[in-house]
C-alpha cells in the first residue's frame, strides 16, 4: 500500500465542483477582492507594508498547499523556491534595471526551474523520505545563497531593490500603489490555483493522493503528475517570493532558510490544508502574530511551536477546515 | 601519490582522523534516528533539540549541582531519555493511527518549543564547558597533534554504536524489537508488551542524542542552536545510508564524516554542501539509499 | 502598531520631566519631543555587547545631558532585530512611519545596518550607528543621514594587522568566515600586512557559521605562518580561539590575531584560553579616570558587566545628537546633521573628536593584548595597552572610501 496519503479531512465530502459550491466559491472570491480593495483604508492593520507581507506569504502558503493538500506531497524545502526567486527578482530589478513585471516573471521562472530539478530527484522517494530530501536539497540552496555574494549579497542580502516603473511607464513610488500591484498578483495566483485544483489534472492529483496504487493501476503515470504539481507549486512559490522582493525591497537569507519552510507548513496547517482559503487565513494569522508579538522575542518561536503541536494533535482540519465542516461545504 | 594533488600525506592523515571525529557525531545521531524510525516509523525532528538538551543538562549538572563530566555522561542521557518517554506517552502515541508525516510535523513543533525555551532562558551566545581534567592535553602522533579529548570521542562513540548494534541484532531484547518492527500485532499476541517497547525505544533514541550532546559540550560551545543545523545534515546522512540497517547508519555516519573532512582540505568552500551533493547522487543511482531496503 | 518593548520607566520619566519644565521654565517655548529607537540584538550572539546595555547607555546620555532642563523631552525605545535585515528593516519602517521615531541608534550586524542606513535616508531621519563593522557605511553606501561612530573593518585591520607585523609577525595565514564581512576583513588586513612588509602565505574560507574549526586550524598549523588571522566574528571567533588552544597551536608558538574581538568575548572565553590575543578597540572601560567613572555607573545596571565599546559608542553618539537638537532647536535631519559635523564632539568615553563629511566619527584606537591570568588583578581586568593609534591613522582617509558625498 502506498502510504503517502496525508488526506485532508476537510476534503471528505464530494468536491467535484458541484454547482452550488462553485457559486459559493465565486461569492467568496468576490468578497476577497472587495476586502483587498478596502484593506489599506482600515486603521491599524491597514499599514500597506504589513499587508503586502501578508499577501505574499498567503500566496506562498497557497502554492505550498497545492502540493500538500491536493497532491499529498509534504515538501519541507519550499523556502528554496520562494527565496531563490526573490533573489532573482531583486537582482534583475537592481542590477539590470528590469521593470517589476519582468523581474517577477523571471523570478517565477527560476522557481519553476529549481522545482523541476529538485522535483525530479525528490519524487523518487515517498512520504517521510520525500520530506527529508526536499529539506536537504533546500539547504543546498541556502548554502549557495550564503556563498555566492556576487549574486545574493551574502548575509547582506540584496538591499534597496528599486521599484521601477511597471511596464516601464506606471510609477510604483509609494507603498499603497505597490500594495495594489501585490493584491492583483496575489488574486491572480490564487485563482490560478483554484482553476488547477478543479481541472481534470487536479482530479487525478487527488486520486493519487488518496490511493497511489489505484491511480497507477488505472494507467496514470503517477510520477509525471507528481512532478507536474511539484513544478507548478514551486513556480507559484517563486511568484510569491519574487513579488515580495519587489514589495519589501529586500531579498535576504531569511527567506531561503529552512525555518521558512517550516513556517509555510505551519501557515497551511493552521488555516486548513486541502482547502482553498485555508492557507490565506493561516498566513494572515501567523504573520500578524509575528508582527504584533515581535516584542516577545524568542517566545514567538515557542508560541509557534505550541500552535504546531496543537494543530497536529487536535486541530488537524485547521481554521477554515473546521468552518467548512460546520457549514458542510468545502471551502 | 598524494603529493600529486598537492597535499602531503601527513596532513591527509590528520584530516582523515578529524573527519572520523566529526563522523562520530553523525553516527550516533543517525543511529538514534534509525532506531526510532525502525519501530515508530517517525522521523524524529526533535533529535537536534534533544542533542542540544544533552549538552545543556551536562552544563546544568555541573554548574547547579556540581556533578562533573563523567557522571553526566550517564545521567544526562537518562534525564533526556525520561523526557523522551514523556513526549512519547503524551503526544506521539496519539499519532500512530495517522500518516507518519504528522509525526514529523509534531516533532518539528516540539523542536521549536524546546529551542525557544532554551534560547529564552540561556540566551544564544553559548556557555563554556571545560574539558575534563583527565583528558586535557594531547598526543603528538608525528603527523598531527591529537587532543586526548578528541580521541576519546571516537572511542566512546564507536563503543556505544557497536553496543547498540549488538543489543539489537544479537540479544533476545533485540529480537523482540525486530519482531515488533516487522509485525507489531503478532508480537503483541505472543505476550510482549509492544507499546512499552515502543516507549522505551523512543527514550533510548533520545538518550543516544543526549549522549552525543554531552560528548560535544566540551569541544563546541553549549548553545541552544547547536542542534538545529546539525540535524539537517544528519537527515541527509540518513537518506544516503537508507533506513535498512543499524550497521548501515553507523557506517554511513563515520564514512560521511571522513568525506567531509577530506573536502575541507581539497575544497573547503564546499564542505558544508558536500553531503547534500552526495545525497543527490545516491538518490539518482540508488533511490533506497546505500543500505536501504526497497519498500 | 507599537509592538516593541518600550521602557515604561523612561516614558514616565519623560512625562514627569515635561511637567517639570512646563512649570519651572517660564518660557513660552514648547519642549521638543524626541524619540530615539535603540535597535539591536537583544537575544542572539551580540546581545551581551549591544542589547539592553546599549539602551542603558542611551538613557545615561539623556540623563547626563540634562535633557529635560534644556527643553528636550526624550524617550528611548528599543527592539530586537534578531540579526536579520528583513526584521530590522520592518521595525525601522514602522518606527519611522507610525511611531514617530526621530533617530535610530546602535544597530550591530553589518547587513542590518546597511538596510537601516538605506531606510533612514529614504525617510530623511538620523541614523547613529555604533554596532556595525562594515566600512561601506561611510564608503560606497555613505549617506548624509548617517553617523558611524565606534569602529569599522578598516580600523580593525589597520590596528591589529599593522601592529602584528611590527612585532615580528610577518607571515600570515587567514581563517576567513566565508561571507561578505569575513572577506572584507581579510582583504583590508592583507593590504595592511603587505604594506607593512609582511607576507600572506595562505588562507582558508570556513563555512559560516561554523562550529568545528579543527580541520582549518590544522591547515594553519601546517603552514607554519607566524600569525593566524581570524577574519570572523562572534561564535566563530570564540570557537576558533578555543579549539586553537585545544590543538596546542598557541602553545606551539603561533600567534592568533583576533580581528574582531570584543571585551565580552574575552570574558566568555576566560583569560586561560584568550591570553596573549592581540586586538584593537576604540574603548576599554579601564582606559582612564573618566571611562572608569562612567563604567562604574554602568556596570551595576548590567549585573556587573562592564560596557563594550559598542555601548560606549551609543552613549557618545546619543549625547552629541542631543546637543545638536538642543542647539539648533529643530529635529530637521539636515540641520541637525550639519551641526553635528560642524562641531567638535566631546564626551567622557572617547574624549574630543570630529565627524567627517562622510559620516565617519574620528577618535583614537588602542591596541591591546589580553593579559595572562597571573597578570589580572580582578574581574574584568583583561587588557594591557600596547599602543595608541591616533585618529588620523586609525581610520580610512576621507578620499579613499569612494563615498559619493565627498566627491560632490
Amino acid at each position: 500500500m502506498a502510504d503517502v496519503t496525508i488526506a485532508a479531512p476537510a476534503s471528505a465530502p464530494a468536491e467535484t465542483g458541484s454547482a452550488d459550491h462553485s457559486a459559493l466559491h465565486r461569492t467568496l472570491f468576490i468578497a476577497l477582492a472587495a476586502l483587498l480593495v478596502v484593506l489599506p483604508f482600515i486603521p491599524v492593520i491597514g499599514y500597506p507594508f504589513f499587508l503586502m507581507k501578508v499577501l505574499c506569504f498567503a500566496l506562498f502558503a497557497c502554492a505550498f498547499n497545492l502540493m500538500l493538500g491536493y497532491g499529498g506531497l509534504l515538501s519541507f524545502g519550499h523556502a528554496a523556491y520562494f527565496g531563490f526567486a526573490s533573489y532573482v527578482a531583486a537582482y534583475t530589478a537592481k542590477h539590470w534595471g528590469l521593470t517589476p513585471e519582468v523581474s517577477i516573471l523571471l523570478g517565477t521562472a527560476s522557481g519553476a526551474a529549481l522545482g523541476l530539478a529538485f522535483g525530479s530527484l525528490a519524487i523518487r522517494r515517498q512520504g517521510i523520505y520525500f520530506a527529508m530530501i526536499t529539506l536537504a536539497l533546500a539547504q543546498m540552496v541556502y548554502f549557495f545563497s550564503l556563498q555566492a555574494p556576487r549574486f545574493t549579497g551574502g548575509e547582506d542580502g540584496i538591499q534597496a531593490v528599486p521599484r521601477n516603473n511597471l511596464f516601464g511607464v506606471l510609477p510604483l513610488g509609494n507603498d499603497t500603489t505597490t500594495y495594489y500591484l501585490v493584491a492583483v498578483v496575489f488574486l491572480a495566483g490564487v485563482l490560478l490555483i483554484y482553476r488547477i485544483i478543479h481541472s481534470p489534472f487536479g482530479q487525478v492529483l487527488k486520486a493519487i493522493r488518496d490511493n497511489e496504487a489505484r491511480a497507477i493501476s488505472l494507467g496514470y503515470r503517477v510520477n509525471q503528475y507528481k512532478l507536474a504539481v511539484f513544478v507548478l507549486s514551486a513556480s507559484l512559490a517563486g511568484l510569491a517570493g519574487a513579488t515580495k522582493a519587489i514589495a519589501v525591497q529586500l531579498a535576504s537569507l531569511t527567506d531561503v532558510h529552512w525555518s521558512m519552510s517550516g513556517e509555510v507548513v505551519l501557515m497551511t496547517l493552521v488555516g486548513g490544508m486541502g482547502t482553498v482559503f485555508g492557507p490565506i487565513v493561516g498566513a494572515a494569522v501567523i504573520i500578524s502574530m509575528q508582527n504584533f508579538l515581535a516584542g516577545l522575542g524568542a517566545w514567538v518561536t515557542v508560541v509557534q511551536g505550541v500552535i504546531f503541536v496543537i494543530c497536529v494533535l487536535v486541530f488537524r482540519e485547521g481554521i477554515v477546515g473546521v468552518i467548512g465542516k460546520w457549514l458542510k461545504k468545502p471551502l | 601519490m598524494f603529493e600529486l594533488i598537492g597535499i602531503p600525506p601527513q596532513a591527509l592523515f590528520g584530516q582523515l582522523l578529524l573527519g572520523l571525529i566529526n563522523g562520530s557525531f553523525y553516527a550516533i545521531l543517525s543511529l538514534g534516528l534509525a532506531v526510532i524510525f525502525g519501530l515508530l516509523n517517525i522521523i524524529n525532528f526533535t533529535h537536534g533539540a534533544q542533542y542540544m538538551m544533552g549538552a545543556f543538562i551536562a552544563w546544568m549538572l555541573l554548574n547547579w549541582v556540581g556533578i562533573g563530566y563523567w557522571p553526566s555522561l550517564l545521567l544526562a542521557p537518562i534525564v533526556a531519555g525520561i523526557s523522551g518517554v514523556i513526549i512519547e506517552r503524551l503526544f506521539l502515541q496519539r499519532l500512530y493511527h495517522l500518516d507518519h508525516l504528522y509525526g514529523l510535523l509534531l516533532t518539528f513543533g516540539l523542536a521549536l518549543i524546546i529551542q525557544g525555551l532554551f534560547r529564552n532562558y540561556f540566551g544564544s551566545s553559548g556557555l563554556p564547558y571545560q574539558i575534563p581534567a583527565e583528558l586535557r592535553g594531547g598526543q603528538n602522533l608525528g603527523f598531527m597533534f591529537l587532543p586526548n579529548y578528541r580521541g576519546w570521542v571516537v572511542v566512546a562513540s564507536l563503543v556505544v554504536c557497536l553496543a547498540t548494534w549488538f543489543v539489537i541484532e544479537k540479544t533476545r531484547l533485540g529480537a523482540y524489537l525486530r519482531a515488533a518492527t516487522e509485525n507489531p500485532t503478532l508480537t503483541q499476541a505472543f505476550g510482549i508488551n509492544v507499546p512499552l517497547l515502543i516507549t522505551l525505544t523512543y527514550g533510548f533514541g533520545v538518550g543516544l542524542a543526549a549522549f552525543a550532546g554531552v560528548l560535544a559540550a566540551p569541544v563546541y560551545s553549549v548553545n541552544p542552536n547547536m542542534g538545529a543545523d546539525l540535524i539537517i545534515v544528519v537527515f541527509a546522512v540518513v537518506v544516503i545510508g537508507g533506513m535498512g540497517s543499524i550497521l548501515g547508519a553507523i557506517v554511513t555516519g563515520f564514512g560521511l564524516g571522513i568525506i567531509e573532512g577530506l573536502t575541507k582540505v581539497f575544497y573547503p568552500e564546499a564542505s558544508a554542501t558536500v553531503i547534500f551533493i552526495i545525497m543527490a547522487i545516491v538518490l539518482l543511482v540508488k533511490p533506497a539509499g546505500l543500505f536501504g531496503r526497497t519498500a | 502598531m507599537t509592538n516593541f518593548r518600550m521602557n515604561r520607566r523612561s516614558v514616565l520619566a519623560g512625562a514627569a520631566a515635561t511637567a517639570f519644565t512646563a512649570r519651572s521654565m517660564a518660557q513660552a517655548q514648547q519642549p521638543i519631543n524626541i524619540k530615539i529607537g535603540v535597535l539591536n540584538d537583544r537575544s542572539g550572539l551580540y546581545a551581551d555587547l549591544t542589547g539592553e546595555g546599549s539602551a542603558i547607555a542611551a538613557r545615561m546620555a539623556v540623563e547626563d545631558f540634562g535633557a529635560a532642563a534644556k527643553g528636550l523631552n526624550v524617550q528611548i525605545v528599543s527592539a530586537d532585530h534578531q540579526n536579520k535585515p528583513d526584521v530590522g528593516a520592518n521595525i525601522a519602517r514602522q518606527w519611522y512611519d507610525t511611531d514617530a521615531v526621530d533617530a535610530i541608534a546602535d544597530v550591530p550586524t553589518s547587513s542590518v545596518a546597511l538596510a537601516i542606513n538605506q531606510i533612514t535616508r529614504e525617510k530623511n531621519k538620523i541614523f547613529l550607528n555604533s554596532g556595525a563593522a562594515t566600512s561601506d557605511l561611510t564608503g560606497s553606501q555613505c549617506s548624509p543621514n548617517t553617523v558611524h561612530w565606534t569602529y569599522d573593518t578598516y580600523m580593525l585591520s589597520q590596528g591589529t594587522g599593522g601592529a602584528m607585523v611590527k612585532a615580528g609577525g610577518d607571515t600570515w595565514f587567514f581563517l576567513t568566515a566565508d561571507y561578505a564581512f569575513g572577506h572584507a576583513l581579510e582583504r583590508d588586513t592583507t593590504a595592511v600586512v603587505q604594506r607593512a612588509g609582511g607576507r600572506v602565505i595562505g588562507g582558508v574560507r570556513t563555512p559560516f557559521p561554523g562550529t568545528d574549526f579543527s580541520s582549518f586550524l590544522l591547515q594553519a598549523q601546517a603552514s607554519r605562518a607566524k600569525v593566524i588571522g581570524l577574519a570572523n566574528a562572534g561564535g566563530d571567533t570564540v570557537n576558533s580561539i578555543k579549539q586553537a588552544a585545544e590543538f596546542g597551536i598557541t602553545a606551539g608558538g603561533q600567534k592568533l590575531a583576533g580581528l574582531l574581538v570584543f571585551v565580552n568575548d574575552v570574558h566568555a572565553l576566560g583569560l586561560q584560553t584568550a591570553q596573549g590575543l592581540v586586538l584593537t578597540e576604540t574603548f576599554y572601560w579601564d582606559l582612564n579616570d573618566s571611562t572608569r567613572a562612567w563604567s562604574r555607573r554602568f556596570a551595576p545596571q548590567r549585573a556587573g558587566n562592564m560596557p563594550s565599546m559598542v555601548q560606549a559608542g551609543v552613549y557618545g553618539a546619543t549625547l552629541h545628537y542631543l546637543k545638536a537638537v538642543a542647539a539648533t532647536k529643530t529635529k530637521d535631519a539636515a540641520q541637525v546633521m550639519a551641526w553635528m559635523k560642524a562641531n567638535e564632539t566631546d564626551d567622557p568615553l572617547f574624549g574630543k573628536g570630529t565627524i567627517r563629511a562622510d559620516g565617519r566619527k574620528l577618535h583614537p584606537a588602542y591596541l591591546f593584548e589580553v593579559k595572562k591570568p597571573s597578570e589580572s588583578k580582578g574581574p574584568w581586568d583583561y587588557y594591557k595597552q600596547l599602543a595608541t593609534i591616533p585618529a588620523a591613522e586609525a581610520f580610512r582617509p576621507l578620499n579613499a572610501g569612494a563615498c559619493p558625498l565627498v566627491r560632490a
